[in-house]
């Protein structure tokens, strides 16, 4: 059984807003009932061009006329400005969480969104426009590129309960894998990862914190050029290692310790760390 | 509020009689039936007794009996444990509506480079037998077809199937899972080699199996370790587990004609009620080859999990072929094999009575469904659009 919240269940129990609005200034359709929900919102404006009344129908499990019931909430009073801000994550936030599995009843909900605004700005938005990655569920490039951008998702597991995409036959992974490393390195350009805050460490958590950065940023780069390294012990602030591959017989070996390995350790772990070499 | 309990499919309640019968096993009579020493050999005598209901349950004899773990233990064993024998053959026949304890390992095995035959169905559940006739060649290691569906309840004529696979000289094995109990099963009449049950579908508790390997028939270990059951299945018995099974089947030989009679005469009552009541409901599957027991049912324009979660709401019991409540996207393949539509698909579910099933608890579904299915139709948008396509509004 699926742990829903309280709130979850009253939007179920509850819907608010349920129907169709007569003559609405805009209106959207997602989903199909082939995959399994659908999402109909229409919404009418006050003369302030806000969002005076918004109804649903939704066809689905109990988190997707949840997100339904909770989306007609949350964009009730906003200007379409306002309204077009609203992520899946709001949704899923405004019913205190949805289950990871469960998260692509919030994007629908986003999606139904956004296709009521363009409908009122006669706007068309056409899944010809963009590639099909997901055939089965029939899901385009752009709404995965958004929902891992918006989402900051990291595996296809992830793009499948966000989106649906590859949640049937499987053949789309590869091109998912591929839109998580394009956004991946377009956000890294955009921001370079902060650097994490030093601050006073456990005995245990400094171990753990040199190997997570050993295997993260060092060994890596290392076998790279076909070396690599063992941890060998750590007393206080020394690390002990050993090199290995051909690092191991490399002149530049101890440039390679000070000035990388110890370098990248102080960077990560803590600035007095030093770096020793044992030989076998 | 009370619980009307109609899942009997996924698993039973253990009958009074069963756990009465386990609790002297646990600590008073502890010894394991392998010890020399007395405490022990009079284990050995109740799992021998147990063995004894269990092979005359099944009209087999004591020695085709294999205790073990659970019905998907039984069934990897039964595959495994025949493909381990005749490893120059390299072909596997099973359908496309198994229960995953069969159809993931044919899957697993088809990846593995065995060349694996998923027989199809018709829109009522049925196999196409020249289908199967047409797939057993010399290369055919075992045909593994199940006995009754889960889902709907359609009964496969195991019998003939056996015939055909037989004739053909290839070791037949059906995951009897959900038919022991509810029909009658006779190995000594049967052309069945091996023969999957778990004991939780017929009120012994969760964590028992029982895998029936005829006399005569090739097969390899699939836990390798101890001498126990003969060799065929290492591991300490389990004692407490054995006995209860024992009684279970026993009751259930007891019980089979109720099943047939009382059983089904609430669920024919439960199912013509409720598609009297709701307009737009299918059954699913054929209607006379089917397991007394279950009624799978379609509400076209709603989804599963919701109808089911506001039954949960009311102390009602079921489950769902849906794609939602099992967590993957698309709904039961069962159903996909049969070429139910996406209308039906999302929004089937299955009722599953036992003997401790009564007509009131018929009554309060019946009486609490209809306005469940009427209030998410009234928020779905498929229904008024499929309501003004009929010109009713």
């Amino acid at each position: 059984m699926w742990d829903y919240t309280e709130k979850v269940k009253d939007h179920f129990l509850n819907p608010r807003n349920v129907g169709e609005i007569e003559n609405p200034d805009g209106a959207g359709e997602v989903g199909s009932l082939a995959c399994g929900d659908a999402l109909r919102l229409s919404f009418k404006l006050d003369e302030k061009k806000r969002i005076k009344d918004a109804k649903f129908k939704t066809f689905g499990c109990a988190s997707a006329i949840a997100s339904s019931s909770a989306l007609t909430e949350i964009i009730k009073g906003k200007t379409l400005e306002e309204a077009a801000q609203v992520t899946n994550q709001d949704i899923a936030d405004y019913l205190g969480g949805l289950p990871e599995e469960k998260m692509h009843c919030s994007v629908m909900g986003r999606e139904a969104l956004e296709a009521a605004i363009a409908n009122y700005r006669g706007q068309k938005v056409t899944k010809e426009d963009f590639e099909v990655i997901c055939n089965c569920f029939g899901v385009t490039d752009r709404e995965i590129f958004k929902a891992v951008r918006e989402n900051n998702l990291k595996t296809v597991e992830q793009v499948t309960y966000y989106t649906k995409a590859g949640g049937g036959c499987g053949q789309c992974h590869p091109k998912i894998e591929a839109i998580i490393e394009k956004v991946k390195k377009e956000m890294e350009k955009e921001a370079p990862p902060p650097k994490p805050e030093k601050k006073k460490l456990t005995n245990i958590q400094k171990i753990k914190l040199i190997e997570e950065t050993l295997g993260r940023e060092i060994i890596p780069a290392l076998k790279a050029d076909g070396g690599d390294l063992d941890l060998v012990d750590i007393e206080g602030n020394k690390v002990l290692v050993a090199l290995r591959g051909k690092c191991s017989f490399c002149p530049s070996s101890e440039f390679t310790l000070k000035q990388y390995v110890e370098s990248k350790l102080r960077e990560f772990v803590s600035d007095d760390i030093e770096v020793e070499e044992v030989r076998p | 509020m009370k619980t009307v309990y109609v899942d009997n499919n996924a698993t039973t309640r253990v009958a009074p009689e069963v756990l009465e019968v386990m609790v002297p096993y646990f600590s008073e009579y502890y010894g394991n039936p392998s010890s020399m020493h007395f405490f022990g050999g009079q284990v050995q005598k109740k799992v021998d007794e147990a063995r004894g209901k269990v092979a005359e349950f099944l009209g087999a004899e004591p020695s085709e009996i294999v205790f073990t773990s659970c019905g998907t233990e039984s069934d990897n064993a039964a595959i495994l444990g025949t493909l381990d024998s005749f490893p120059e053959k390299r072909h596997l026949i099973s359908t496309r509506v198994e229960h995953p304890a069969v159809g993931n390992i044919s899957t697993h095995l088809g990846r593995k480079g065995y060349r694996v035959t998923e027989l199809s169905v018709d829109r009522e559940g049925r196999l196409d037998l020249d289908e199967l006739r047409e797939s057993l060649t010399d290369q055919t290691t075992l045909a593994t077809i199940m006995y009754a569906n889960n889902e709907t309840g359609v009964i496969f004529p195991i019998e003939e199937i056996g015939e055909i696979v037989k004739a053909r000289g290839v070791p037949f094995h059906t995951d009897a899972v959900q038919a022991a109990g509810k029909i009658p099963l006779n190995m000594k009449k049967s052309k069945v080699d091996i023969l999957s049950i778990s004991g939780h579908k017929l009120h012994a508790p969760k964590g028992i199996g029982v895998l029936y390997i005829r006399k005569g028939t090739k097969f390899s270990p699939f836990l390798i370790g101890g001498h126990q059951e003969k060799g065929r299945r290492g591991g300490t018995e389990n004692v407490p587990y054995i006995i209860g099974l024992g009684k279970a089947c026993e009751l259930a030989q007891k019980h089979l004609n109720e099943e047939n009679t009382k059983v089904k005469a609430l669920r024919d009552y439960l199912e013509a009620k409720l598609l009297e009541k709701i307009p737009n409901t299918l059954v699913n599957g054929e209607l006379v080859h089917r397991l007394p027991n279950t009624t799978s049912l379609s509400f076209e324009y709603v989804e599963g999990e919701s109808i089911l979660l506001l039954l949960s709401d009311l102390g009602i019991c079921a489950s769902s072929g849906s794609a939602c409540t099992s967590g993957s996207l698309e709904p039961s393949h069962v159903l996909r094999a049969m070429g139910v539509p996406f209308t039906a698909a999302h929004g089937s579910i299955r009722f599953s009575l036992s003997i401790y099933s009564t007509k009131e608890e018929m009554d309060y579904i019946i009486e609490h469904l209809p306005p469940i299915i009427q209030r998410l139709r009234d928020i779905s948008p498929f229904w008024k659009d499929y309501l003004r396509a009929q010109g009713k509004v």
